[in-house]
């Protein structure tokens, strides 16, 4: 596999959220805003391009039977690092996701990554795959995130203040910012991503 | 009656899976037949207690005295996948049967975040030893009552004509979509 399809896989071929199903509880829970998707998305590409960096340099030294609790200990400390940038950098930011930056170490696409690719390969193609395993996962929340902020209020927010439309005035159908339209959104948008996945592959 | 606010609360109008968005990765995956939804839930509300009550003292008299909070993510994670390898040891000893019924739900649990989630949000809210293992508590008849009623769904469903494209995990998260829709009925009650 060249490092290009190693890279692009995350996108639509093994996208974690539509295709993997991986890591949902953040996908469902932070995506009122495309803002709000777009940061959780990059946080987690973060922690997963650290983790993935630092796993695949001691893959050798971690004897086999503590290799999970080595990963969670590892993952764990980024997820700290994360927690404390984005309190001073983006204070909005982590107030809105709250809960969910100290729960992306219990993210299943983090350690899953961690198991599945970065204890087998070398560190370039780990950091590679970090950064597209991640970058797909941002694309899936941000994508979720605009879909249920333009139905629910008629706005779309990629930064605030700089990046920030308003595609029609009035009420918008409240449900989809609300937890019913997490799940609904979401349950339309892996269909969706099933048809373009079988047409591209 | 501080008490029982808790318990509605954490059952009905904040459920931990359909409004708190918890655990979906058990809610979705062993979801399919109610006999396994039990088994998951006996398990999660096992381990979710215990994780409440430990993570409780750990918080207080040791993170908090030494002023070391920000070690909470690390320290907290830690002791769940420790606690999990205990309970599971512990039940192969003491009831073979029990372990039979929950063994193979137990390792899914380390990285299940409602258990995680639970053990912050106590911590967060202040509460006391006794509010935090009553919250625990609540949290996982919140879990269990909507992973059944989702399992028992998802049987029914198994039986109908859904449309080809929409067939498996798509259909599952617009049944639970309109299931969310039902609890937030409850919304207002506390």
């Amino acid at each position: 596999m060249n490092q290009w399809q190693n890279f692009s896989k995350g996108f639509i071929k093994d996208n974690p959220v539509f295709v993997l199903f991986l890591g949902l509880c953040p996908t469902l829970a932070v995506t009122t805003s495309a803002y709000n998707g777009l940061g959780m998305g990059l946080a987690t590409t973060f922690v997963l391009v650290m983790s993935n960096l630092v796993v695949s340099i001691i893959k050798n030294l971690i004897p086999g039977k503590v290799r999970i609790p080595t990963f969670i200990v590892v993952i764990a400390s980024f997820v700290t690092m994360v927690e404390m940038l984005t309190e001073a950098f983006v204070p909005d930011l982590y107030e809105q996701l709250g809960i969910f930056i100290p729960l992306i170490v219990v993210n299943c696409l983090v350690l899953g990554r961690s198991e599945a690719f970065a204890s087998k390969n070398n560190i370039f193609s780990s950091i590679i795959d970090g950064l597209g395993m991640g970058l797909g996962f941002a694309m899936a929340l941000t994508v979720l995130g605009a879909v249920r902020e333009v139905l629910g209020s008629g706005s779309l927010t990629l930064i605030p203040d700089v990046l920030e439309f308003t595609l029609y005035q009035g009420d918008g159908m409240l449900v989809f910012v609300l937890a019913p339209g997490a799940f609904l959104a979401l349950g339309y948008l892996i269909m969706l991503a099933d048809k373009v996945k079988k047409k591209m592959y | 009656m501080d008490y029982l606010i808790i318990v509605i609360s954490a059952i009905f109008v904040n459920n931990i899976v359909l409004n708190r968005f918890l655990g979906i990765c058990p809610f979705i995956g062993v979801s399919s037949k109610v006999e396994t939804a039990l088994g998951m839930t006996g398990a999660v509300a096992f381990v979710m207690t215990l994780a409440t009550i430990i993570t409780y003292l750990l918080q207080t008299y040791i993170l908090e005295p030494f002023g070391i909070t920000f070690m909470q993510t690390i320290t907290f994670i830690l002791i769940i996948a420790s606690l999990v390898q205990l309970v599971e040891i512990i039940l192969k000893k003491v009831s073979p049967p029990m372990y039979q019924a929950l063994g193979i739900f137990l390792p899914l649990i380390t990285t299940n975040c409602a258990i995680l989630g639970v053990a912050i949000l106590a911590v967060q809210s202040d509460y006391n030893l006794l509010e935090s293992v009553i919250f625990g508590i609540a949290n996982a008849i919140g879990f269990g009552l909507a992973l059944i009623l989702f399992a028992g769904i998802r049987e029914h469903l198994d039986l109908m004509d859904v449309p080809k494209p929409m067939q498996g995990v798509p259909i599952a998260f617009i049944v639970a979509g309109l299931l969310s829709l039902a609890f937030m009925g409850f919304s207002g009650i506390v």
